[in-house]
């Protein structure tokens, strides 16, 4: 997810912080990991997917990524693990599974 | 050639924004600060000064609208007064932590309850930490000097912070003086154009107001106090072109009569004019005394204040603000941290008064210097004195 020549916030040193901690590089935010805060992560069940998109349009960090084939599936390195994809599920296909310690 | 005009403080303020050639004003009248809004927008309306006046529903919207300009690289400035100050907060501390150079004038005005309108400091007080730089005056002619210096040096690549002027309430913004103002190409020349590299625009995309992280905030925050206390050496060149252009000589920390003087009377604010005659006065009678003006009181110019009471045996301290349950007034507590690790520190004396416009007059200077004197032989144990209380008996102090 790192971009060459990026330094995360956590990489630079106070006295490399721009003036009034002002962000120059658009978008930037979608290179810090959020996937550690999790408990639980999403597991989509595709037999029973109907390719409707509601957990995608509802996923509050864009964290559910349509692919080629028409399923969804979770962005793991941005999913916080909140559930939503998963409560609104109309076939109850994504289920919330504990995250264990690698 | 400067012209000499007579005005209150307030228009003086207003004159100095004009010429400073602001972009954008944003504000919302209160007293004592309204007639610096009201001659602003009087100029603008009548074409004398070209920028957006901006009359918002409140002062947490004259911040923000500031915010929001100055984000642009629009010179800003907001004025405002006690309540005022308070209900915007909030939004004072984002000004300083963008590192955008606002101006703001303060009319010093008590805090309610209950409500006054009247003079006293503990608004200024309760913006001690939000990282502006920020300067007091004594007359008329500072209102307009240093408002002036606050474009010049807040805009300054060395220094990008808000600067706060604080005018005293009713004393100096509605009392009228005789002053300079100087001719438009000096000033012209004294604040030059002021290009902001950060601005929002489409065509460089920054982003003001990130999320800062546990993993970063405390880098944001030690670089915010660098730089703040980094800007001093800039804050003096300020006063320095400003006496080779103008003529007239500030320092952060000024004294008056303290070669050969004992005690040193400290004050912030107009009534450095008072002490003065005081000290005139007693000095006449043999008293040695002088005076200690605080022109800056953010960043606190902790060198030229040790250097000044080099040297002195007492300091009697006129606070106009409580710090209630603390430890004495908000100055006096100050200065004795900054005294605490010199040898030969002079005693601290500390006394509260004039509060909510409250008159501190001659004789009340001349109580305080006696007093310091007496207990700087005799020693003494309270946090502070305060002072004509009705009802209690003088000298008694208050203990932690």
């Amino acid at each position: 997810m790192a971009m060459k020549g990026y330094k995360l916030p956590n990489e630079v040193p106070w006295n490399d912080i721009e003036l009034g901690a002002i962000v120059t590089e658009p978008g930037s935010a979608s290179f810090k990991r959020t996937g550690d805060w999790r408990t639980e992560h999403p597991v989509v069940h595709k037999e029973d997917c109907i390719k409707c998109g509601i957990c995608w349009l509802h996923c509050p960090d864009a964290a559910i990524i349509p692919q080629d084939d028409g399923y969804f599936e979770p962005d793991l390195f941005h999913c916080k693990g909140c559930g939503i994809c998963s409560a609104v599920c109309p076939k109850k296909c994504i289920t919330m599974e504990q995250e264990v310690e690698q | 050639m400067s012209k000499r005009v007579v005005l209150e403080a307030s228009h003086a303020v207003a004159e100095a924004v004009k010429m400073a050639d602001v972009d954008v004003v944003a504000a919302y009248p209160i007293t004592p600060q309204t007639h610096i809004p009201e001659r602003l927008a009087e100029m603008v309306a009548e074409g004398e000064l070209e920028a957006a006046y901006i009359p918002v529903e409140s002062e947490h919207s004259a911040m923000s609208c500031v915010l929001g300009s100055a984000a642009v690289g629009a010179r800003s400035f907001t004025t405002t007064a006690a309540q005022g100050l308070e209900l915007m907060h909030e939004a004072v501390y984002i000004a300083s932590s963008h590192r955008y150079p606002i101006v703001m004038a303060i009319c010093n005005r008590a805090l309610s309850a209950p409500i006054s309108i009247w003079c006293d400091h503990s608004d200024a007080m309760s913006c001690r930490d939000v990282g502006w730089i920020s300067v007091f005056c004594q007359n008329n002619q500072e209102a307009f000097d240093m408002t002036a210096w606050a474009f010049r040096v807040g805009e300054d690549p060395e220094v990008m912070f808000p600067v706060m002027v604080n005018l005293d309430g009713f004393t100096l913004s509605h009392v009228t003086e005789p002053l300079l103002l100087p001719d438009q190409k000096d000033v012209d020349r004294y604040i030059p154009k002021y290009s902001y590299r950060l601005a929002l625009n489409p065509d460089s995309p920054t982003s003001h107001g990130g999320f800062g992280l546990p993993d970063v905030y405390t880098e944001v925050k030690y670089a915010q106090e660098v730089a703040l206390r980094n800007s001093m050496p800039v804050l003096e060149k300020g006063w320095k072109e400003f006496e080779e252009i103008f003529g007239r000589s500030y320092n952060a920390i000024e004294t008056y009569k303290a070669e050969g003087a004992e005690t040193l009377i400290v004050t912030m604010g107009s009534l450095g004019e008072t002490a003065k005659m005081v000290v005139d006065g007693m000095r006449e009678n043999g008293v040695a005394v002088g005076h200690l003006n605080i022109r800056l009181w953010r960043p606190f110019p902790f060198a030229a204040f040790r250097q000044a009471v080099k040297g002195i045996k007492s300091l009697a301290v006129l606070d106009r603000a409580i710090s209630f349950g603390g430890p004495g007034g908000p100055v006096a507590s100050e200065l004795k941290a900054a005294l605490y690790d010199c040898e030969d520190r002079p005693k601290v004396m500390s006394f509260v008064g004039g509060l909510g416009g409250r008159e501190v007059d001659n004789p009340v200077f001349e109580y305080m210097v006696n007093r310091t004197m007496e207990v700087t032989a005799s020693g003494s144990d309270v946090l502070y004195e305060p002072l004509e209380v009705r009802g209690l008996e003088q000298g008694s102090g208050v203990r932690g």
